[in-house]
């Protein structure tokens, strides 16, 4: 791998440099995706842009792998961790820019009586590899908590998963709670974890189930219109 | 010396420190298995039957029984399957749901002392299901996480297991009829999560002299090749200190590698289970016929 090593990302044009970028992120670097970003920035990029051709972009091919069975948990985490790290640099500029590419906002918890979280965590890093601002409201949510967050953030998408047959009947009562404020109707509710299917996901009126973490973001996607 | 005896009508199993590592046959469960989930929701229960039979001719010497089905009558299909299974074998189960009501309904048919799966140290979980424990005279499987989640430090999760078992104490409940469940990580996205378990089970062992089981087949998910990392994994927690795991027998090399296990950690005296299972050479298939006529020999 030596002469990889002589890679020197400042040298590369623009071109090369964001295909080096998604194979640096596919390679889960974080230290050169954040030398990459850096260098794109210095050279004048706009963030969303950084953002869209070379971050999520660098992870939509993570998540085709992943789908397919190419990449591993491990390796998709270590993705995940250099995507953070770009997004470090990212971030602080993106909230103060005007124009904004994110995908779309995601919330997302598992539910009441439930505190399985590595799933959910999951969905939540390909969520955020696809270009979404993910608000992680984490474990054991009551509806309280997810109303909070629905008025707080404004989100295109809501989030919920459970991994115990004793409490994705609660993903229903949240679903039915914002039916009866009028939310359900504007709001896309996903639903997820091990014990679920469609037919369950129908059956409390959920808008989606996704069966895995690489196939929610992709839905997701789906919802907010901006299927790639 | 902790001992566990979990029983069927006609069948003691012990688990306990001196003792084999007990396998508990894992298939019976339709999560994450849509046919089945869908032919037990109908009242079709012959894959189950045959879940049974292939499981204990692999060599689990205990069933887990799971009927978690999304918008199903669980506490109904639950106690059918344990029936059904105790009407066609004698091993002893584990009833396993995170349904009070299913858990009840299992039990309240069950023949013999069975295994509850599980409480954990919410507060809510333990004071429903304890009580259930001691009414039929049961055994429990005790999860190591409360309302907070699952500690990603070991000592706390030994705090939780306490816990659970001095509350369990409160209810009437042995020492020896509760097993701490140390709660498997999936070592693809914790890469603690195997010495997190080996330092908790030398403590569970040690200082709460308990017996222990884990869903053993967790460790490798996300992982390519997981069954390798399965039949690594249980020989160390065994050595570690682990007594049981619920487990998929079916899986090529799994059981060869937990009976070696045995042997290694000095449970299998005169290494007899092995030499038993593996006196032939593979595909000959007269291991028991040859056993039986050397050992008749050396006692006549």
């Amino acid at each position: 791998m030596s002469d990889e090593d002589e890679i020197i990302l400042k040298d590369l044009n623009d071109a090369d440099l964001v295909d080096q970028m998604k194979d640096d992120l596919y390679d889960g670097l974080a230290d050169e995706v954040f030398e990459g970003v850096e260098i794109l920035l210095e050279r004048g990029w706009d963030a969303n842009l950084v953002l869209s051709d070379a971050l999520v972009e660098g992870m939509r091919i993570v998540g085709v792998d992943f789908r397919d069975g190419i990449l591993f948990v491990p390796e998709v985490l270590q993705c995940a961790g250099a995507m953070k790290k770009g997004m470090g640099l990212l971030r602080p500029i993106l909230a103060q820019s005007s124009t904004k590419s994110s995908t779309g906002k995601f919330v997302i918890g598992t539910v009441k009586g439930d505190i399985h979280d590595i799933g959910k965590n999951l969905v939540g890093m390909m969520l955020e590899g696809a270009g979404f601002e993910v608000i992680d409201l984490g474990i054991n949510n009551p509806v309280e908590n997810y109303l909070e967050a629905i008025d707080k953030h404004r989100p295109n998408v809501l989030g919920m998963s459970a991994l115990l047959t004793t409490t994705m009947p609660y993903m229903g009562v949240v679903i039915e709670e914002l039916d009866k404020r009028g939310i359900l109707k504007e709001l896309p509710v996903m639903v997820g974890g091990a014990p679920l299917n469609q037919e369950f996901a129908d059956a409390i009126n959920a808008t989606s189930y996704g069966r895995d973490a690489a196939m929610s973001a992709e839905l997701a996607k789906t919802l907010v219109g901006k299927n790639m | 010396m902790t001992r566990t005896v979990i029983s069927s009508a006609s069948k003691d199993i012990i688990i306990g420190f001196d003792q084999p590592f007990v396998m508990i046959g894992e298939r019976i469960n339709p999560t994450g298995r849509k046919m089945l989930a869908r032919e037990m929701k109908e009242g079709n229960y012959s894959r189950v039957e045959k879940d049974a039979l292939a499981q204990i001719a692999a060599g689990a010497q205990m069933l887990d029984v799971n009927a978690g089905i999304p918008l199903a009558d669980e506490p109904k299909i639950l106690a059918d399957v344990v029936q059904l299974v105790q009407s066609i074998t004698d091993v002893p189960l584990a009833i396993d749901s995170s349904i009070v009501e299913a858990l009840e309904a299992g039990l309240s048919v069950y023949k013999g002392k069975a295994l509850v799966n599980s409480t954990t140290a919410e507060e809510e979980v333990m004071e429903r299901v304890l009580p259930l424990v001691k009414k039929y005279g049961a055994a429990v499987v005790a999860i190591s996480n409360d309302e907070t989640g699952i500690s990603e430090d070991p000592d706390e999760r030994y705090e939780i297991a306490k816990l659970i078992v001095e509350r369990a104490a409160d209810h009437g409940i042995k020492r020896e009829d509760v097993i701490v469940d140390p709660l498997v990580m999936p070592i693809g996205a914790v890469t603690s999560a195997g010495r997190d378990v080996f330092h908790l089970l030398r403590r569970l062992r040690g200082e709460l002299k308990v017996n222990t089981t884990c869903g053993a087949s967790n460790i490798g998910f996300g992982l390519p090749n997981r069954h390798a990392i399965n039949n690594a994994f249980l020989p160390m927690v065994a050595a570690a200190g682990m007594t049981s795991a619920i487990l998929n027998p079916l899986h090529p090399g799994l059981v060869p590698a937990v009976k070696a296990a045995d042997v290694l950690n000095g449970v299998d005296p005169n290494c007899s289970n092995w030499i038993k299972a593996f006196r032939e050479p593979a595909g000959n298939g007269e291991q028991s016929g040859r056993g039986g006529r050397r050992r008749g020999r050396r006692r006549g």
